[in-house]
């Protein structure tokens, strides 16, 4: 199985939406926020050579060389969901690494004129091994019953999730 | 919320750049692409392979109907929303006969509880009819009743609904005025106004929900109420038969109720009757306010579009398909 970056993000975020996702149910394409990302996005590094695609399989926004080191780049919005960004970041520092190529990677909001920088640990090796695991296992699975959280009318999934008139979880 | 697009009149589409523009006699109107679900084509239409390429790049689909407002045909784009599981899904639905079966019977039940639902509306507030209302809503009762038990295939479950509706059409003719009656229905052409009236929404309806398909991964032409081979975009017959008494008959009853209708909106004669331009505008505009009607959704707890309830009805389609939630026909509720 392929496991792309927006796989371990959504992992994080909600196994409904990764097993939408995984079995080609986009819904991402109408919802706004995901075009305000987009266009965030095209516009802005607009210089930098942009999503660098390896294997297929990861797609990183920007890399850079600083002082001999590699550095990923990676655009958000928001910090709303950064454990599951930070994760997307630790898996291609990962997959690279895989395939000898060390570096670092940066986090980049720039409506909110910040960065952070991510490094690879141990820990972080094997928890995203566990991801792995447990993306594999969910998407071979029936379809996750979806369960209303907090961020659910947020997301583009949410009228597919509850578009049952007598949905009340 | 991008918006569709009625064009009655004869012209050109051209493109200039990345602008598209409608053209005639009477002048040259630019299309907001960004702002444009389907395009519903009335009036003759010429237009070039760019205006083609530039819409199905947008994901805008053109909807055709002939001089008689029926429909011809539409320029679907290319399929960009793909997922070979759901249509694998989908197909195996039509493939085995019990599950089969079951969607059909969902279909015809969740239209026979709207046919209901707008019956005994004039039984609660007309007084004159509600004593023949109440004989007609329960005949069709009846009929619901015997749907599990002749359910031994499709075709007669659709022998069901189909006396459903004329029943249906029966009580209709008591609540509409005396130049309104369906007494039969007839298609191609429609014999007399209501007629029109219907042929006329049913068309406009099966496309409405073919756009809405166009938008989510089921492929429009696996279907189980409706042969697939009957039509190219079966799907679209299934789901219609749900929204048609909420949407069509509703317009209808409210155009001819409130007298919006006049001699001038209609054409031909009594064995032939079509909707002339005027009649067409007026239903459209009916149509279209229809959609756009909100309500509050139970399930979503936020308010939805009629519209939207399309969609959402193809997302329970979906869901069942992929076995996480069984397919309950939307009954309105409100």
């Amino acid at each position: 199985m392929k496991i792309t970056g927006v796989k371990i993000n959504y992992y994080h975020i909600c196994h409904t939406k990764l097993w939408l996702f995984s079995h080609n149910i986009a819904l991402e394409h109408e919802h706004e926020n995901v075009n305000i990302g987009k266009l965030l996005h095209e516009e802005r590094y607009s210089k930098k050579k942009k999503d660098i695609t390896i294997d297929n399989t990861i797609s990183i926004d920007f890399v850079k060389q600083r002082n001999g080191v590699m550095e990923l780049h990676e655009i958000k919005k928001t910090k709303k969901m950064e454990d599951a960004h930070l994760r997307q970041m630790l898996y291609y520092l990962y997959y690279l690494k895989k395939r000898g190529v060390e570096g670092k990677g940066v986090m980049n909001y720039p409506l909110l004129n910040q960065i952070r920088e991510v490094e690879l640990t141990p820990d972080g090796e094997k928890s995203i091994e566990e991801d792995i695991r447990g993306i594999e296992e969910i998407v071979t699975g029936r379809m996750p019953h979806p369960k209303r959280m907090r961020i659910c009318p947020k997301c583009a999934y949410f009228e597919f999730c509850f578009c049952g008139e007598g949905n009340e979880d | 919320m991008r918006t569709d697009y009625y064009i009655l009149q004869d012209g050109i589409l051209k493109r200039k750049q990345n602008t598209v523009y409608f053209e005639n006699k009477e002048g040259k109107r630019a299309l907001p692409v960004n702002k444009i679900y389907s395009v519903y084509a009335y009036g003759k239409l010429s237009f070039s392979s760019g205006v083609v390429s530039y819409l199905s790049k947008n994901g805008i689909p053109i909807h055709f109907f002939n001089y008689y407002g029926f429909y011809e045909g539409s320029m679907y784009p290319r399929e960009t929303l793909i997922s070979g599981d759901l249509v694998i899904q989908q197909a195996s639905h039509y493939l085995d006969e019990e599950k089969r079966k079951s969607l059909g019977r969902k279909f015809i039940e969740g239209a026979c509880s709207n046919i209901l639902k707008n019956l005994r509306y004039y039984s609660r507030n007309r007084d004159d009819i509600q004593e023949s209302m109440d004989a007609y809503i329960d005949s069709i009762e009846a009929e619901i009743l015997c749907l599990p038990e002749s359910s031994s295939s499709i075709p007669q479950m659709m022998n069901v609904e189909g006396r459903i509706r004329n029943i249906y059409y029966s009580a209709l003719d008591e609540i509409f005025p005396e130049e309104y009656r369906i007494v039969t229905r007839t298609r191609r052409p429609p014999g007399n106004k209501m007629n029109t009236l219907i042929s006329f929404g049913n068309s406009l309806m099966y496309t409405t929900v073919l756009s809405e398909i166009y938008n989510t991964q089921l492929n429009p032409t696996i279907s189980y109420l409706h042969e697939p081979f009957e039509r190219r975009f079966s799907l679209a017959l299934d789901v219609s038969e749900i929204f048609k008494p909420i949407i069509i008959d509703r317009v209808i009853l409210k155009l001819v109720n409130k007298n919006m209708l006049d001699d001038n909106c209609f054409r031909g004669e009594i064995g032939d009757m079509l909707l002339s331009e005027k009649g067409k505008k007026i239903f459209l505009q009916g149509y279209n306010d229809k959609l756009g009607t909100t309500i509050k959704h139970k399930g979503l707890k936020r308010n939805v579009s009629y519209k939207r309830l399309i969609r959402l009805e193809l997302y329970k389609l979906s869901k069942h398909v992929l076995g996480d939630e069984e397919y309950k026909p939307l009954v309105m509720w409100w």
